[in-house]
């Protein structure tokens, strides 16, 4: 069989069922082998968006998102993808095309060194050299995607090693040598974890994306509600978990709430599940969680003691650790402790400013309320994310996705589209603004051709509204911000055959999210904010 | 800072190099000497890395190395529990009255003249990392025209296997 074969077949073994990609000719055998497959493939307007929605299909699917670019310039513009998804751990996998084998080095059309390239944000990648190889890369690179804290794994293959006739036979079996995840976690560890919880007073739980990454909302829930212990979460940490959830306190960090901060500076116990603390969640403070005993619970032992350092660490998959934790613990009485935090959440509760054009605080709040309990809403970066972060809420069985750990702009509308394709009866709702809007609207063309259904939320004030609010508030002028002469949007996507509308005040916004929800086709909220709006 | 010596276990193959390199550029980590070579088993290569740092750093670089699926082990060895050599060429101006005292001190540090001319000797000398250090130091004022290290070559003491 022809290696590009082979590695349909390796593809078809892993249950994949859709790819993202872009062909050009150093991909044309596998191009070749596609079609007379049964796998899907999505044509993207630009490779960027062929990781962007490969990533977004993995995250709604917990499955492996796989996208394809051809060599040079196809391999370069998915990095961005890569990069995302590699700071967010989803696992995927990127195929490359690479020039003939005898020609790499020789800088000939469309060569590039993507695996140079990418070596920083790749959990691993491989340079196929030998056909025979390819079953074994395909499983290998699979299986280290997956695994441990997932991420994307690159396979950059030659022409001519497409072309190669080999004997296939997929492994059944995966034995990397330099590559044993921890699952389970130390039993130690996890009974000191208990004796320091069940000593608390003011126990916090600090909820990431590791819990999602290991499907262990269910598990989480569990612990909580048998140790009473109230959670705050990042950025990335908010999907999955129900925002009304009496022990779920909200959005930490610099951009999150003031309440939710307050109780992690005074936890007297902290215990971090799948999560980094990076800065955003930190709000960059030194003091963050200094009081507190750190009990952090990570599948990556690198990410322990990074940026803050752990009484008790315990490694392995949080599913099972909360379990774990879940058995041993006993009710710890936290009644004034969340009584005390209930309290602040009152005092903090955010004021809204005045009702200039469209307030986006209220269009969230709205949408949440119209949309279907079990929607998949996707945020791009900037003051879109931060204000979906805050007022979109999470009902039971609710996604919320967004590019919390790199912040790529234009990620919103190509990972709507793998969620629409992952989820076609679900209702997906792609929040952005007017700059992120046009950072990837060339995927309006892939949504035409696919004809799928989404719902464009699209916070216009005619700048770049994140940095238009740093610089003013850091340097009292902006610059390099405004987004004057904008295109008619609702004409932009009506080109495309699509609905659309532009709400100017609160009172036409149910309206619109209504028609926009009836509608059988992509439908396109344009609502006109007030560039005063801000996110802090 | 201290100095951590890393004896490293990798896949040998091309462009674990470059990813083991890569790691060090964007994360910050400095390298003080870096040797690579094939162990007796031809698919595994033995990387030995002097880093200096203090404890924090030193563990976040072998995390960080360990996430690597190409490295297959990583030993930390202090300088008591091993035995390091390096090997350095030094290439030494040679005038009328200073050959006598370069000889004497290449045999006091037991090195070896591998090359001579009329105006200048390549020495070779192998030792420890401070041995060749204060060697060099030696020859600075008769005029060093050149000189190589090896870098650090580094086994754990004792009988065991890692």
């Amino acid at each position: 069989m022809k290696a590009a074969d082979a590695i349909i077949q390796c593809l078809e073994k892993e249950n994949v069922k859709i790819v993202f990609g872009y062909p050009g000719v150093p991909v044309g055998p596998l191009y070749e082998a596609l079609r007379k497959s049964d796998i899907e493939h999505i044509l993207v307007r630009h490779e960027q968006a062929a990781g962007h929605s490969a990533s977004g299909y993995a995250r709604a699917t917990r499955s492996i998102g796989v996208c394809i670019a051809t060599s040079g310039p196809g391999a370069i513009n998915l990095i961005t993808g890569i990069a995302t998804a590699y700071a967010d751990s989803i696992p995927m996998i990127a195929i490359t095309g690479q020039v003939r084998t005898d020609l790499i080095g020789k800088d000939v059309f469309q060569e590039a060194d993507i695996i140079g390239a990418t070596d920083s944000f790749t959990k691993h990648s491989y340079l196929v050299k030998d056909a025979k190889d390819i079953p074994r890369i395909m499983k290998e690179a699979f299986y280290i995607a997956k695994t441990g804290r997932p991420g994307p794994v690159l396979v950059d293959i030659p022409l001519d090693i497409q072309n190669t006739e080999i004997e296939f036979e997929y492994p059944s079996v995966v034995n990397i040598r330099g590559y044993k995840p921890t699952v389970n976690g130390h039993k130690g560890q996890i009974k000191k974890a208990i004796e320091k919880i069940k000593g608390s007073k003011r126990p916090l739980i600090c909820v990431g994306g590791g819990v999602m990454s290991a499907n262990a909302e269910k598990e989480l829930i569990e612990f909580i509600e048998k140790s009473k212990i109230p959670m705050v979460h990042t950025l990335m940490g908010k999907d999955g978990i129900p925002s009304k959830y009496l022990y779920n306190v909200g959005l930490i960090g610099s951009h999150g709430f003031k309440y939710a901060n307050k109780a992690i500076a005074a936890a007297d116990v902290l215990i971090l599940v799948g999560t980094r603390v990076a800065d955003r969640a930190t709000g960059g403070s030194k003091s963050f969680g200094k009081v507190a005993d750190i009990i952090h619970i990570d599948v990556d032992p690198a990410e322990i003691g990074k940026n803050l350092s752990a009484l008790i660490p315990v490694v392995g998959d949080c599913k099972k650790i909360l379990q774990d934790l879940t058995d041993k613990i006993t009710e710890i009485d936290t009644k004034v402790w969340l009584s005390e935090i209930a309290t602040w959440k009152k005092e903090y509760a955010k004021i809204r400013p005045t009702n200039l054009k469209v307030n986006p605080q209220y269009a969230l709040e709205l949408l949440s309320e119209m949309i279907e309990d079990d929607a998949i809403v996707t945020a791009d970066v900037g003051q879109n994310q931060i204000w979906t972060s805050h007022y979109l809420d999470m009902t039971r069985g609710r996604r919320f996705l967004t590019s919390g750990g790199l912040g790529t702009m234009g990620y919103s509308i190509p990972a709507s589209v793998g969620c629409t394709l992952a989820f076609p009866d679900r209702r997906v709702v792609a929040v952005m603004g007017d700059g992120s809007f046009q950072m990837s609207m060339s995927e309006l063309g892939t949504i035409r051709q696919n004809h799928l259904k989404i719902i464009f939320l699209l916070f216009n004030n005619s700048k770049l509204g994140m940095v238009n609010e740093y610089q003013s508030n850091l340097y009292k002028n902006t610059y390099g911000v405004d987004l004057c002469e904008n295109p008619d949007f609702v004409k932009l996507v009506e080109a495309y055959g699509f609905g659309g509308k532009t709400v100017n005040s609160n009172s036409e916004l149910k309206g619109a999210i209504d028609e926009a929800m009836k509608s059988n086709k992509t439908f396109l909220i344009e609502c006109i904010v007030s560039a005063q709006e801000s996110t802090l | 800072m201290n100095k951590y010596i890393l004896s490293i276990l990798v896949e040998n193959h091309s462009g674990v190099l470059s990813k083991m390199a890569g790691l060090f550029t964007r994360r910050g980590y400095n390298i003080d000497s870096l040797t690579v070579s094939i162990t007796d088993d031809p698919s595994i290569s033995r990387m030995t890395i002097v880093v200096s740092g203090d404890e924090q750093i030193t563990e976040q670089i072998v995390k960080q190395l360990n996430k690597l699926i190409d490295v297959i082990k990583i030993l930390e060895l202090s300088p008591q529990k091993a035995v390091s050599r390096e090997l350095a060429l030094i290439k030494v101006t040679l005038e009328q009255n200073t050959r006598s005292f370069i000889i004497e001190t290449v045999n006091i540090f037991k090195g070896n003249i591998v090359e001579m001319n009329a105006k200048s000797m390549i020495i070779e000398i192998t030792g420890d990392e401070e041995t060749v250090s204060t060697f060099i130091e030696l020859m600075k004022p008769y005029g060093i025209k050149e000189v190589v290290r090896t870098g650090l070559a580094v086994l754990q003491k004792g009988s065991e296997m890692y």
